[in-house]
């Protein structure tokens, strides 16, 4: 027994999901697929790429054609995808560690080349899979099982990372706001280049206890009290910005599309040779 | 199927328990019931907002028609 929603783009079958209580992950596939169903996409155009996670099992649950590739690689299987199938509608689905770590030099090239895919980002700021690694959005001093005396590293702001590699469309919000979350993945999808969008994320198991950060409606109201608009915390005083994480549009911009250059280039060679 | 027949409705089955539906009601329409599963604890307070159904991790509750049900 489920919605019309979950029964049109799910594989009930697989159903119940196997993530935690209180996991976002559920949250979020959740959101992809009503921006699906809001921009009336054809199910059978729709191709959903992801890596290797507890967020990367989203595309096993997902009714639309299904790649689960390997740990850091979605980005890579989804670029050969888009390049021989351009009519298809690739959307990848990848957490920090995924797509930052292992994955880091994908995301850069795939954003520097605007190639169209839709890229959606569960950022738990943790490995949740494996333990509760740090990942490269751990934030400073937090705790990890590899960082048990706190992390030292500085986090990766991934929407911006994306923005400054190239990618045409770049936004984060999080997975307590989900109206703006949908929004922002249709016009992700809409953008005719690359897209990201980071969906700040919980995970009670690992990230919430290892941090003391109390439960998943806890973990939730964090998200609602601390996010806020990128403008409205730019007019901030620096003391008042302390603790604050930023939301919004960081880019959105037209540049040629990667996929449309490489089959121009086939044609004018396909020219030359008469 | 008409604004007004819709309704709040919910899979115990599929309910982990984790009372983010139930926190972020803006009515207090919903509770956990004693084996932490999702119930409609006031169902005459629900303004069919569907938060509930945006923030459910586990698509367990939702607002629908009868045949969804
Ligand atoms: C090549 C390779 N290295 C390491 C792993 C082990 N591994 C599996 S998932 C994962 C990290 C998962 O973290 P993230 O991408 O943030 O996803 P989450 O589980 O938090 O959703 C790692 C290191 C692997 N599967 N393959
Ligand atoms: S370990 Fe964390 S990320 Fe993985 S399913 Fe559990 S809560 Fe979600
Ligand atoms: S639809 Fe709104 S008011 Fe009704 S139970 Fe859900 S969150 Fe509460
Ligand atoms: S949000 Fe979903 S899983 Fe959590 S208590 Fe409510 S119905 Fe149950």
């Amino acid at each position: 027994m489920s919605s019309t929603l979950i029964s049109n783009y799910f594989r009930e079958a697989n159903l119940p999901h196997i993530w935690c209580p209180g996991c976002s992950n559920g949250i979020v596939t959740r959101a992809l697929v009503k921006a699906i169903d809001e921009l009336g996409l054809d199910k059978n155009k729709v191709t959903v790429v992801s890596g290797i996670g507890c967020s990367s099992r989203a595309p096993g649950y997902l009714d639309f054609n299904t790649l689960h590739t390997t740990h850091g690689r979605a980005l890579a299987f989804a670029t050969g995808l888009k390049l021989a199938n351009p009519d298809l509608e690739v959307i990848v689905i990848t957490g920090d560690g995924d797509v930052s770590a292992i994955g880091g030099n994908h995301l850069i090239h795939a954003a520097r080349r605007n190639i169209n895919i839709t890229t959606i980002v569960f950022n738990n700021n943790i490995y949740g899979m494996t333990g509760g690694q740090y990942s490269p959005t751990t934030p400073t001093h937090a705790l990890g099982t590899t960082a048990p005396h706190g992390n030292i590293d500085k986090p990766f702001d991934i929407t911006q990372l994306a923005a400054a590699a190239g990618a045409t469309y770049a936004a984060r919000t999080t997975s307590y706001h989900v109206n703006q979350l949908i929004k922002y993945i249709k016009k992700g999808i809409e953008n005719k280049g690359f897209s990201l969008i980071e969906a700040a994320s919980i995970c009670p198991t690992y990230y919430g206890r290892k941090n003391k950060s109390g439960s998943a409606v806890k973990m939730m109201e964090f998200l609602r009290d601390n996010y806020i608009d990128i403008k409205a915390y730019d007019k901030l005083p620096d003391d008042k910005k302390i603790g604050k994480e930023t939301m919004g549009e960081f880019k959105e911009i037209t540049l040629p599309e990667y996929t449309d250059e490489y089959l121009r280039l086939i044609e004018n060679l396909k020219g030359a040779e008469k | 199927m008409t604004a007004k027949d819709r309704k709040v409705i919910i899979n115990k089955d599929w309910c982990k328990g984790c009372g983010i539906c139930v926190a972020f009601c803006p009515k207090n329409v919903l509770a956990l019931d004693h084996h932490d599963k999702i119930e409609v604890a006031n169902r005459d307070a629900c303004i069919l907002c569907g938060q509930c159904e945006l923030r459910c991790p586990d698509f367990a509750i939702w607002l629908g028609g009868e045949a969804d049900e």
